[in-house]
């Protein structure tokens, strides 16, 4: 029960625009938990994706079991027993359990030629059983928990007999109990001789669970050591690099009053009671774990969504927006998280992106006025220094960061009060988040309130004035970002059960 | 700090101007003509070329708003249903003593008012494809048409009423120039405004234009409005010119419809197209069916060719739309294994 | 007090959906009762034979439609190819008279088969939408429909003794046609639920991705669906033209719409993925029920187009509200 069973040696992996991966190394033994940890943006979900053979690398070699392999789609590294979880769990929802285990690989009854149900589900039971999972095979999927489909997707990977297990940030949806399970069966799995990365976020979960652990950093490997020879502090400073604090251009602005305070905000099911306030000049950090609600509350805020209960207060009045184009009329910017699908219009020129939330303001007598729309995006674009050569130039061909500031852009043709940033630095390079920073104190110190939304705490402690902290739902702290430590945001932001 | 200037003037592109699909339909067009004129010495002349548009402009003020409907990425199958139910209020209200004016707002009203509703189905049940929705209301459009005639026609218009489809302005059909305002209309609609504008977002970006600000739902209830009138205008000529109505009028315009925005090179994956294709779709094909009808070809030959048109552009233009996309950014954090 | 009242709701919602097609079964039960009520005719065996028989096509095709729709699909074509298959058997039994029934039959379905596959490559090859594949399709093959027959009709008298069996001829004492819909009942109840590639096609309409992901042959999957729909639709021509005795250009025309109502009435998702035999066959019953039985109580055949529409909208407007309820009822769940 040792040996190696996979080894990647000098991984290289580019995007147009992004270096996604850099002369990156992994190895993997046999029965083993392997922790993979590093910031959003670090490379990880690439390099999972280069071991499916969802991507295939630039340059670099994959050896498994001694073997070099090359893997061309994600059947190819299915084949030799690699199994992936997803936190999205790519299942089938309309068909049962049972069938989302054996798909493809149902076994006929001898004699009646039809698919034997009946040992399927036994079999299907069985390997439940084992997982310590009693619910009913033949329910469907759909209507299954989360913690309930990873135990599928599990005991899928079991009934092809995987022999590494990837596991995609798996505790993040779950509640402490659930976690508290997949670590037991994950030991199982590990006492079985099956191997399993393990990537999270929560440095708990690999105290608890691995044996070793991998850094990434800014698409490189920083290191890899056994959890029992490195602290805490140590793997943090790993994870957030030394380097890094001049990243941050923040500068002191006077800050005004109050430009919106929430209120005992609530929408069932994501978040409740949330409460915290932001003043002109300053700059709000909202964070928290991946999936404690802040980007729902700020959904709710812009009017995307709508809460249950609670209030929202601009400038003193109440805020009652029923879509976004109210609170852009009322002057509340989003930049949303996912800038691909909710930011931009890929396919459109740089100008009809920069205009389309302030259409109404180039109207001459019913028409569009596209001189001066022209001119006033570009105006705006090389203020913030977009890197394009035209204003006709399509947003798909930009850089992350350029995009990103093709999205602020479209906020700042109208009169905005409050910016809300959500992730903004996710996906792009180094050198764009420090422009992006810039921006970002710029647009403080021209008096507008500035709520950042971020999972990075070196981003958050860097560039805030102020933290708020948001666990399930719920907001946990509230701290000026001069007092706080990394250590106290993490403990307000972990589930208290696991701490103690 | 460098300077970077950013160009504001789109440098003139043969390439871009030459290498659209509208100027195929114009080839097309002059191809049809060039044949017709062949066949026959009388076609060559004023009378024909404005007179012939009369046999198929009736359906082709239902091509406008289906255009709109495409780009946004939706269809419509309910428009010929709607023809149908508001061309029967028309008829009957009137043979029941409604005056003829009163009759055919009446018309435009129950028109727009069915657009409408499949308008607030869609955006009050967005888990619903449009598909679906305009398929059952088109199933209960053309029944209450039923329920309100039965088997029966109705009509004796006035004399004037007749004026809509048959009658001219000097040498001009009149269904020709209201077809020609319609279409100027939807044309700077679409092409000059704000409204357009947005309309191509949510077709290419539905949730990035909501995110922008755009009011998507008020959009699709506007566009589902407009295609309710248009179904209304294409009810009053399309009685006028027959002089009668009955429940199962105008049965397979929506299938035609759609073909001929396709064939206008509008993608049917939503967000890309102009409406000078389907227009020049629809007089090419009717150019083309009178062409037929010269050398005595059946007019189901006309099926056979809308078909196979149909296929080919949407083949042709996934090509070129492939073609045109392909040096896109691919992102390192595709969309399935994104998190919130 | 009203929280609760909520809760109560749904729950009865939920319970709905899970007792989907025993609610459809009640309804078609209470309906019947209220027709037996108003009409002592309608519960005879001789009617109820009737009934049968005039939806045995209607059931053969939607199986056909079941399958395309589970893809994520539709098919708008059918009542083109039932018009061309009938067409192209009639026109030749006119010619040959002496050939045997089954040939005919066999000659429709090959004729369906064609046009279904050319669908299906135009769909899973080339990515048309189904919707506009079909779309052209149907209209080629209404074209060539008119072209074969160069306008004219096939009527009674022109077909043989044998071909008119094929409609009116009893297997043990069933009426051939709904003996041949059982059969396909049957044979597409076994495909669906009992062998792996059934089984791929509601994989396929679940999830294509994660079909792509793990190695399930989706484009060929979706093709074989239309080539099937395409057969069953040649079958149902021969037997459409067979039965009415008249093979013309425009027959079954906006048929399809009756078939995609059955499916989307008998709980067929129209997204893909879910659906069932069973409820199919429930909701083929049921529009039988409408179409045939609402004369009998005095309600106007001209009525029934509106009726049958309301109730698809009523059918898919509760399937979504009790979808959101169910949706609703997790996030309560999480306690946040």
């Amino acid at each position: 029960m040792s040996g190696r069973i996979l080894e990647l040696n000098h991984i290289c992996k580019s995007f147009p625009g992004v270096r996604a991966l850099d002369d990156v190394r992994f190895d993997l033994e046999k029965g083993e938990i392997h922790a993979l940890i590093g910031e959003n943006g670090a490379g990880k979900s690439t390099f999972i994706k280069v071991i499916t053979g969802v991507h295939r690398p630039d340059s670099g070699e994959i050896v498994f079991d001694g073997r070099r392999v090359e893997m061309r789609t994600p059947l190819d590294s299915q084949k030799i027993g690699i199994a992936a979880i997803y936190q999205h769990v790519t299942c089938y929802p309309d068909l049962s359990v049972t069938e989302n285990i054996f798909i493809g690989h149902e076994t006929y009854h001898p004699f009646t030629r039809m698919i034997d149900w009946k040992s399927l589900h036994e079999k299907a039971e069985e390997l439940l059983d084992g997982l310590d999972a009693d619910f009913d095979p033949r329910t469907p999927m759909g209507t299954l928990s989360v913690a309930r489909q990873q135990m599928v997707e599990i005991a899928k990977a079991l009934s092809a007999n995987a022999r590494i297990i990837i596991m995609d940030e798996p505790t993040a949806p779950l509640t402490n109990r659930e976690s508290e399970d997949l670590y037991r069966i994950s030991e199982q799995l590990r006492d079985r001789g099956v191997s399993i990365i393990f990537i999270s976020h929560r440095l708990e979960d690999m105290y608890r669970l691995a044996s070793r652990v991998t850094v990434f950093r800014d698409s490189r490997w920083v290191g890899t050591w056994k959890l029992d020879e490195i602290s805490r502090d140590e793997l943090i400073t790993a994870m957030v690099g030394r380097s890094i604090t001049q990243l941050y251009p923040k500068k002191a602005v006077p800050i005004g009053k109050e430009a919106l305070r929430v209120e005992g905000l609530s929408r069932t099911g994501f978040f409740k009671d949330v409460s915290f306030s932001v003043r002109r000049g300053e700059i709000l950090a909202l964070t928290g774990l991946v999936g404690a609600g802040r980007t729902e509350v700020c959904e709710a805020i812009y009017g995307v969504t709508r809460a249950d209960s609670g209030k929202v207060i601009l400038d003193g009045e109440e805020l009652k927006v029923d879509g976004p184009d109210g609170a852009i009329e009322k002057g509340i910017g989003y930049l949303p998280e996912d800038r691909l699908r909710q930011g931009l219009i890929l396919e459109w020129e740089l100008v009809k992106n920069v205009t389309l939330p302030t259409l109404h303001k180039f109207r001459k007598r019913f028409l569009m006025d596209c001189k001066r729309e022209n001119l006033v995006a570009k105006d705006l674009l090389e203020r913030l220094e977009v890197k394009a050569p035209s204003v006709f130039s399509e947003a798909a061909t930009l850089s992350g960061g350029n995009q990103q500031k093709v999205i602020v852009a479209k906020l700042l043709n109208s009169d905005m009060k409050v910016i809300i940033l959500d992730e903004p630095t996710k996906g792009v390079d180094v050198g764009a988040k420090t422009a992006i920073f810039r921006i970002m104190t710029d647009l403080a110190a021209q008096g507008y309130g500035i709520i950042m939304v971020s999972s990075e705490m070196p981003e958050v402690l860097g560039m805030s004035d102020r933290i708020v902290v948001m666990r399930e739902g719920r907001v946990t702290a509230i701290m000026e970002t001069k007092d706080a430590t990394q250590e106290a945001i993490l403990g307000a932001a972990m589930a208290a059960e696991v701490m103690a | 700090m460098s300077e970077r200037r950013i160009e504001i003037d789109r440098p003139w592109s043969w390439r871009r101007f030459f290498l659209r699909w509208e100027w195929l339909l114009v080839l097309i067009f002059l191809g049809v003509n060039v044949v017709n004129s062949s066949l026959s010495e009388y076609y060559l002349n004023l009378d024909t070329f404005l007179g012939t548009p009369m046999s198929f402009l009736d359906k082709a003020f239902l091509v406008l708003p289906m255009t709109f409907v495409i780009i946004l990425g939706n269809i419509d199958i309910s428009v010929a249903s709607n023809v149908a139910l508001s061309a029967v209020v028309m008829a009957t209200s009137y043979n029941l003593g409604l005056p003829m004016p009163a009759a055919i707002i009446l018309c435009l009203l129950v028109s727009t008012a069915c657009g409408v509703v499949n308008g607030l189905l869609m955006t009050r049940f967005k888990e619903l494809s449009a598909v679906i929705v305009t398929l059952s209301t088109m199933i209960i459009y053309r029944g209450i048409a039923y329920m309100i005639l039965e088997n029966r026609a109705a009509g004796k218009f006035p004399e004037w009423f007749s004026f809509f489809g048959w009658g001219s302005v000097g040498p001009v059909p009149f269904i020709l120039i209201v077809f020609a305002v319609c279409a100027v209309f939807f044309s700077v609609l679409l092409h000059k405004t704000a409204f357009g504008r947005k309309v191509f977002g949510m077709g290419n970006n539905l949730m990035a234009s909501r995110y922008s600000g755009v009011r998507t739902d008020s959009i699709i209830l506007a566009v589902s409005a407009l295609t309710g009138l248009m179904a209304g205008f294409t009810a009053v000529f399309l009685s006028s010119r027959m002089g009668s109505t009955r429940p199962n009028v105008a049965v397979g315009y929506e299938l035609e419809v759609i073909a001929m925005v396709v064939l206008g090179g509008v993608s049917t994956s939503g967000g890309k197209g102009s409406l000078a294709g389907p227009i020049l779709a629809i007089f090419s094909v009717g150019f083309l069916n009178y062409g037929l009808g010269l050398v005595n070809v059946q007019a189901q030959i006309l099926l056979i060719i809308i078909g196979l048109l149909l296929i080919l552009s949407v083949l042709v233009l996934k090509v070129r739309f492939r073609g045109r996309h392909s040096h896109s950014a691919v992102q390192p954090d595709d969309v399935s294994i994104r998190r919130r | 007090m009203k929280a609760d009242a909520k809760l109560r709701a749904l729950r009865a919602m939920k319970a709905a959906e899970r007792y989907r097609e025993l609610g459809l079964l009640v309804f078609i039960v209470v309906l019947c009762a209220v027709i037996q009520v108003r009409n002592p005719g309608f519960l005879t065996i001789e009617n109820i034979a009737d009934l049968l028989a005039n939806t045995a096509i209607l059931g053969i095709l939607s199986v056909g439609m079941m399958m395309v729709i589970l893809t994520g699909g539709i098919d708008l074509s059918i009542g083109a190819t039932i018009a061309l298959s009938g067409m192209v058997s009639a026109l030749t039994v006119t010619a040959l008279p002496g050939i045997p029934p089954i040939v005919s039959i066999l000659e429709g379905m090959l004729v369906g088969l064609a046009v279904g596959s050319l669908i299906g490559i135009l769909v899973a090859r080339f990515d048309v939408l189904p919707i506009i594949a079909t779309l052209g399709i149907m209209n080629v093959v209404r074209g060539v429909t008119y072209l074969v027959s160069k306008g004219a009709w096939v009527s009674s008298y022109q077909m043989s003794e044998g071909f008119r069996s094929i409609s009116s001829g009893k297997i043990l004492g069933v009426n051939n046609l709904v003996a041949l819909a059982i059969v396909v009942y049957a044979a597409f109840g076994y495909f669906l639920n009992q062998t792996r590639m059934g089984r791929r096609v509601y994989a396929v309409g679940s999830n294509p991705e994660a079909a792509d992901v793990s190695g399930i042959p989706r484009r060929n999957i979706v093709a074989f669906v239309y080539a099937v729909m395409g057969a069953l639709s040649g079958l149902a021509g021969v037997l459409w033209v067979s039965k009415f005795a008249s093979a013309q250009g425009d027959t079954a025309g906006g048929y399809e719409m009756n078939v995609i109502a059955a499916a989307v009435l008998g709980g067929v998702s129209i997204a893909g993925g879910s659906g069932k035999v069973s409820g199919l066959f429930l909701g083929t019953i049921l529009l039988g029920i409408l179409n045939n039985a609402l004369p009998l109580v005095n309600v106007s055949p001209f009525w029934q187009q509106a009726i049958q529409g309301l109730i698809i909208l009523a059918a898919i407007l509760t399937n979504v509200l009790v979808k959101r309820s169910g949706q609703h009822q997790a996030l309560r769940k999480r306690a946040i």
